[in-house]
């Protein structure tokens, strides 16, 4: 089949669209992660999106919305057992591990199909309903929405929190809100590249971006665009190429713009340290 | 004219421990204070306090005649230096433009405005982790400055920079006061880097506290009196030399970190 045949096709759409959506978020959120060093909590939360899904198929028969409520519950475990920073990653650890052994436990008590729990871990563009898609935009919306208000404050206080916390900004309730931002929207990408590919579009736009500009705004734009680039380039090869699938190139592709991205860096400005 | 700052019979006990009891200080537009005393004797407690940070065990405590909480936008802050990561995505004027609260079209040119008084607009635009320690400081004090506070507060300014950095910091901070009437209030472990510019010291020690010009309150007696040992207190050239039963209090304190 080609290209062309596929484009005209609802599900190809869909997954482009959602696809963008998931793309633009992730895009948004991802500088701020890779500032606050939250890569591992990018990943626990998009690994426990299995977890929530599990818990969604066994309860209600609907593993995104067991996903969605799966991330605000860890979000909310994570601030109240976070504490201080460097605790943070084996809290993370801590919570990741019993949240995977009760997702094998609760997909093991469920008797429909599995897939909609095991497509979270690999990703299922090309899966996506009408309903799905409203959903997707809604939290999409949302979560731009909250970054584009907290967008300064969160700056603030994800480089100085000491001075930031001094000029009363609520740095706290900021990183609280954050880490909800966050869980949603992987558990949002998940459904595109899967649980196990997420790193590939919440870190590694932006983590090119920052090679590339030490602003700020720039660096979001860089990072949105880089996302959109391996969400949107990777659906369009995996229709493509007839049998592989997109999670490949989305991961290959966002590789490839961080090779690229260290490479125009060290041209540009020999790392001399 | 009314204080800047002020506590009155103010007292503070962190862990079971007095850090100091009955302080009463009033600090005037333009003064420039230092905070002295060694390490745990509450010298950031008291910032922390004027910050809004930490509530009084006892007495109060007034930023420009109202309570601190309140008093947020008449204060300036500028910490230690803890370096930034060179890696991350943010310039210098980035960190100014965080001291900017009004409406966006202005910040602009109040940051540059920021980056023009302490002599930053060179280095701007450079990623902050690559600036040396006293360009980083020279640019958290231009975001401290911004608003035109009436009162800055600094928490070891000049640590880990070099004496050429301690100076620039220090005699940008005295241009400041003088020129924009900005009181200073200026925590650090030793007295000489900013001799020549302070006013009046508060010296905190074994939760005691004195209040007074560099000259009244570094005199052997006094500073016995606070550490409740003998000190002796010696004048070298234009340097305060401060010898405890221990050795040089002043230098020891100063080369922990």
């Amino acid at each position: 089949m080609s290209l062309d045949f596929y484009l005209q096709q609802p599900f190809a759409q869909h997954a482009l669209l959602a696809g963008a959506i998931v793309a633009v978020t992730c895009g948004l959120i991802g500088p701020f992660v890779v500032m606050r060093g939250m890569a591992f909590a990018v990943h626990g939360t998009s690994e426990l999106a299995f977890t929530g899904a599990a818990a969604g198929l066994l309860v209600a028969d609907n593993a995104v919305a067991g996903a969605l409520v799966g991330a605000v519950v860890v979000a909310a475990l994570l601030t109240v057992l976070g504490g201080e920073e460097r605790d943070r990653d084996s809290t993370i650890g801590v919570v990741l591990a019993f949240g995977l052994g009760a997702g094998v436990y609760m997909l093991g008590r469920y008797h429909g199909f599995a897939t909609a729990a095991t497509n979270i871990l690999f990703g299922d563009i090309f899966g996506v309903s009408n309903g799905q898609l409203v959903l997707l935009l809604a939290i999409g919306v949302a979560v731009a929405v909250v970054m584009l208000v907290i967008r300064r404050p969160l700056l603030f206080a994800s480089v100085d929190a000491e001075v930031a916390m001094a000029r009363g900004v609520p740095v706290r309730a900021l990183g609280a809100l954050f880490l909800l931002v966050l869980a949603l929207t992987v558990t949002e990408a998940a459904q595109v590249v899967g649980t196990l590919l997420v790193l590939s579009l919440a870190i590694s736009p932006a983590a090119a971006a920052q090679r590339l500009s030490a602003n700020p705004a720039t660096v979001t734009w860089l990072s949105i665009g880089f996302a959109l680039l391996a969400t949107e380039g990777g659906i369009l090869a995996s229709l493509a190429s007839d049998t592989v699938k997109p999670s490949v190139f989305v991961t290959a592709i966002s590789f490839t713009i961080y090779i690229a991205a260290r490479l125009a860096a060290a041209r540009r400005r020999p790392a001399y340290a | 004219m009314t204080a800047v700052a002020e506590l009155r019979a103010a007292s503070m006990r962190l862990g079971g421990r007095t850090l100091w009891d009955g302080l009463d200080l009033a600090v005037e537009p333009g003064e420039f204070l230092a905070v002295l005393g060694p390490n745990g004797a509450g010298k950031t407690t008291l910032l922390k306090v004027l910050l809004g940070l930490l509530e009084l065990s006892g007495g109060s405590a007034f930023v420009a005649g109202v309570a601190p909480r309140e008093g947020r936008d008449q204060v300036g802050y500028v910490p230690q230096l803890r370096a930034f990561d060179r890696a991350l995505p943010l310039r210098g004027r980035d960190l100014v433009r965080f001291g900017f609260d009004g409406p966006r079209q202005d910040a602009r040119a109040a940051v540059d405005a920021a980056l023009e008084a302490v002599g930053a607009r060179g280095y701007a635009d450079e990623p902050i982790g690559r600036l040396s320690g006293g360009e980083q400081q020279r640019l958290r004090i231009a975001q401290a400055l911004l608003g035109h506070p009436p009162l800055l507060l600094c928490d070891e300014p000049l640590l880990s920079l070099d004496l050429s950095h301690q100076h620039d910091v220090t005699a940008l901070l005295d241009r400041r006061r003088r020129e924009d009437g900005t009181a200073v209030v200026f925590v650090t472990h030793e007295i000489n880097p900013v001799l020549p510019y302070v006013d009046r010291v508060v010296y905190l020690a074994g939760g005691r506290w004195a209040v007074g010009s560099a000259d009244e309150v570094f005199t052997s007696a006094r500073l016995s009196s606070l550490y409740g040992a003998t000190i002796d207190v010696v004048r070298v050239r234009d340097r305060i030399v401060v010898l405890g039963a221990d050795g040089e209090v002043e230098a020891c304190h100063h080369h922990v970190h």
